[in-house]
């Protein structure tokens, strides 16, 4: 039993950690109509940032995380004002494509600044909470505690702010915002600023619970693109379901299965839903 | 180098572009005639290779082999079990928009990824499969890789011949036609899903070929020489490059792209060897030339999204109906 | 005075033209009512007003002011809102959620506003906090027109307000109209309920292949012959 919840445990952050990326995904989808192919290496350089934050300039840590959230929202502004919103009016399959050369620059980026090694953000080993019986890692209260509360955030401006509603509105029916006079150019921009810092949130919680390395967040592009699908594309409460869903049952998944397929579990339960309900279990968008 | 040296690098150079435009050239029935996206390229190629590197390579106490089938049967079964593969990504997929299976296919690709390297009774795991026989192998050194050389164009030309008599076919009329305004056909009577799918099953085959191509040509097969995502990607590149849509397009497309790769490894070392690239970067040379590939892609897509060879759809046929 | 002026417009979604020289005009105060034969180009007629066609050549005025090439997040701002026939509303979006967002640019109070169109239709006061995708078709359409009614805007444009109502929406949504127009709001209409909306027009246009056939006072269409059997049934 103690086994059990001790999984329990480790599916709910990482359900957290996926919940962040997917939220992004599921909002992008909403906002630009594109499956965004970058969203794992978005992470990953948010987890960088926050990586040359600390090692770097020996900043502290909430210092050096907040430092990398700003960064990554500006480089996701950057590459959509230099490419995806170049590429909007043509096809949203162009921009697919343009997201996965765009997956591979900043991952081969990364690389190349940071090298190919595996990286951690501080030495040393903290010990663990034991709660009867159950061992609770510090850093872990601190993911799921951080993804709770920037989703939150992201809840308050989504239901009470201009802004906020105008992104529902614009996802709801990009036409009529439009003429509406919703300045849609604008909630683009913020899209790509909240996807940016819940990415690089996902990133650095990622890092913490693991270690960082240039292929972390693509490795996390398919649970998160399951998760998001599972919870019904372009709606970002179902994509935080999704993601708990994704993320237990990809840590259960160990009691029965080798650890090293623990993605095909994520790919099993897309499949399951693609076949069986592609809206979603929430009713969303079918891309 | 020597005048043999060099000779028998233009071999190795034009059998790998060889290879490539045998894949490039299935894709191009997946996305050029279809506007499918398989992100998933590499476990095609994958799984072409490892299957006839299982069937005709030597026997071994570690992992499945020992089959001793000749050459052409491994190349038939790597297509088979590639379209099967295909066949199922296809079933789950083909009545969703592209998106899900570009999904989808990334999914496939990881997981054919981590049967390769976890599996190790079936392909040796990380260890990879050595000594798969070529088709010359009795030949002496350089004039196997001619032999071997002539094999891949002899197949290059036969996969080029066969899309492009598809491509003037009222087979793939309709997958372009679905392309454009998938409702229209379905509303002409034609079962849209059906097409759809034995493009991608067809495509699918023909990069199981590729890879068994492939496999054939180094003798050697490990999980690492299938990086889902740069084999995947540098088909596109090439493809996009060369002109989505035209076989023509997709084998200079394999050319070029080939070819600017390799020159941009020589011209890395080149600048690391005069002193102007900081070592940082020398050292993550491979890392530098997939992101100058990205950047290429991105360029491509921005400034000339038709390539080289843009698409001419066959015109006589193309009536109004 | 005049508000709103289309001269001679050409063109069309890309493709072929679908108007052909259509010329409309919208004076301050009036009720205007487009009809004609199914594509015969009127919603397209109201939409090139509005900004979303290509207009290969002629030009839209506003108060004298050419409008022709603005987008429709500019146009709105002049005072010009439109409402289309289609997916005219937010559905994840609560009623409420609805008007504030047809009152997005709008950096003032306007609570006002909100209260007015609850007044016109009073049933939206009672949904204000469901979601528009919930709503009936006729209380949709309320939605869609209170939304368009939050700039209190000059000229209102209405695409085919009725289409797929019942009958008692139909009056009911034909009333309301004539009560915003009353508050001195210029309508501009698409309607398939061509009698109807003739009946209670001070002009209309009857459009063919995408080009002006007649322009009347309303009851004067309504009495023409040849209008009456060709374009409303007998």
């Amino acid at each position: 039993m103690i086994d059990f919840l001790q999984i329990v445990i480790y599916g709910i952050v990482l359900g957290s950690i996926i919940a962040l990326g997917a939220i992004g995904v599921s909002l992008i989808f909403g906002i630009l109509r594109f499956a965004h192919f970058a969203h794992g290496d978005l992470m990953t350089l948010g987890a960088y940032f926050a990586l040359a934050g600390v090692a770097g300039m020996s900043l502290p840590m909430f210092a050096a995380f907040g430092l990398a959230l700003g960064a990554t929202a500006l480089v996701a502004v950057g590459i959509d004002r230099a490419l995806y919103s170049r590429l909007q009016q043509v096809s949203p399959i162009i921009l697919l494509i343009s997201s996965v050369g765009v997956a591979l620059m900043l991952r081969s980026l990364i690389q190349m600044i940071w090298g190919p090694d595996n990286e951690i953000y501080q030495s040393g080993i903290s010990m663990p909470w034991t709660f009867a019986g159950l061992r609770i890692q510090p850093t872990q209260v601190m993911i799921v505690g951080g993804a709770a509360g920037l989703m939150l955030l992201l809840h308050l401006f989504l239901q009470h702010t201009r802004f906020g509603k105008a992104m529902r509105a614009m996802s709801d029916n990009p036409d009529l915002a439009r003429l509406s006079g919703i300045n849609t150019q604008r909630v683009v921009i913020l899209t790509w600023i909240i996807a940016g810092v819940l990415a690089a949130a996902a990133g650095i919680f990622l890092g913490m619970d693991t270690r960082l390395h240039p292929i972390m967040g693509w490795k996390l592009l398919l649970p998160v693109f399951a998760a998001a699908i599972f919870g019904g594309i372009g709606k970002p409460y179902g994509a935080v379901a999704g993601a708990l869903v994704i993320g237990l049952a990809q840590e259960m998944s160990t009691l029965i299965l080798p650890a090293a397929y623990k993605p095909a579990v994520a790919f099993a339960l897309m499949v399951i839903i693609l076949v069986w309900r592609p809206t979603g279990i929430f009713g969303g968008k079918v891309l | 180098m020597e005048l043999s040296g060099l000779f028998s690098y233009f071999v190795f150079f034009l059998s790998m572009v060889s290879v490539y435009a045998v894949l490039v050239l299935g894709l191009n029935i997946q996305w050029g005639y279809n506007g499918q996206l398989n992100i998933g390229v590499a476990a095609f190629f994958a799984v072409g290779a490892y299957t006839t590197a299982i069937v005709t390579g030597p026997a071994s106490d570690n992992y499945l082999g020992g089959f001793g089938l000749p050459f052409l049967v491994g190349l038939i079964l790597a297509m088979v079990v590639a379209g099967l593969l295909a066949l199922l990504v296809g079933l789950i997929t083909v009545n969703l928009r592209s998106d899900y299976l570009a999904i989808a296919t990334i999914g496939i690709a990881e997981i054919v990824r981590l049967v390769l390297k976890n599996e190790g009774w079936l392909t040796n795991g990380v260890r990879g499969i050595s000594s798969i026989p070529g088709p010359f192998d009795g030949l002496s050194g350089i004039t196997e890789g001619m032999a071997y050389l002539v094999t891949l164009l002899v197949f290059v030309a036969g996969v080029y011949w066969i899309c492009e008599r598809l491509f003037r076919s009222p087979w793939a009329r309709v997958l372009r036609a679905i392309r454009a305004n998938e409702d229209a056909v379905r509303a002409a009577g034609k079962n849209v899903l059906l097409f759809r799918l034995e493009a991608f099953v067809l495509g699918s085959m023909f990069m199981g070929l590729g890879g068994a191509l492939y496999a054939h040509f180094v003798g050697f097969v490990s999980p690492g020489a299938f990086d889902p995502m740069f084999a995947t990607f540098v088909v596109w590149v090439m493809l996009i490059a060369g002109g989505s849509g035209n076989n023509r397009g997709a084998l200079l497309g394999a050319l070029v792209i080939w070819a600017v790769w390799t020159l941009s490894s020589s011209m890395i070392d080149a600048l690391a060897d005069i002193g102007l690239l900081p070592d940082q970067l020398a050292t993550q040379a491979s890392a530098l030339r997939i992101f100058l590939i990205g950047l290429l892609l991105e360029i491509i897509l921005l400034t000339r999204r038709e390539g080289l060879l843009p698409e001419r759809p066959p015109k006589a046929i193309d009536r109004a109906d | 005075m005049t508000l709103l002026k289309a001269e001679e417009l050409y063109g069309g979604y890309g493709g072929g033209d679908i108007l052909n020289g259509v010329s409309l005009r919208v004076d301050a105060g009036e009720v205007v009512v487009i009809v004609g034969p199914n594509g015969a180009g009127k919603s397209t007629a109201m939409k090139a007003l509005f900004g979303l066609v290509n207009v290969r050549s002629g030009r839209v005025t506003f108060r004298d002011e050419e409008i022709t090439r603005l987008s429709p997040d500019r146009i709105v701002g002049r005072g010009v809102c439109y409402v289309p026939q289609e997916a005219n509303v937010f559905p994840s979006l609560t009623v409420l959620e609805n008007l504030e967002m047809g009152a997005f640019i709008r950096r003032d109070d306007y609570s006002a506003q909100i209260e007015r169109v609850f007044e016109l239709f009073p049933p939206l006061k009672e949904k204000r906090s469901q979601a528009a995708g919930t709503l009936s078709g006729g209380q949709r359409q309320m939605v869609a027109i209170g939304r368009a009614l939050m700039l209190d805007p000059k000229v209102l444009l209405l695409d085919e307000p009725t289409a797929g109502l019942s009958p008692k929406f139909i009056d009911l949504i034909f009333e309301r109209i004539q009560e915003i127009n009353a508050t001195g709001v210029s309508i501009l209409m698409v309607e398939q309920n061509a009698r109807h909306a003739l009946s209670l027009a001070d002009r209309g246009y009857v459009l063919v292949l995408g080009a002006n056939r007649y322009e009347d006072t309303g009851p004067n269409l309504l009495a023409n012959r040849e209008v009456a059997e060709m374009f409303l049934g007998g």
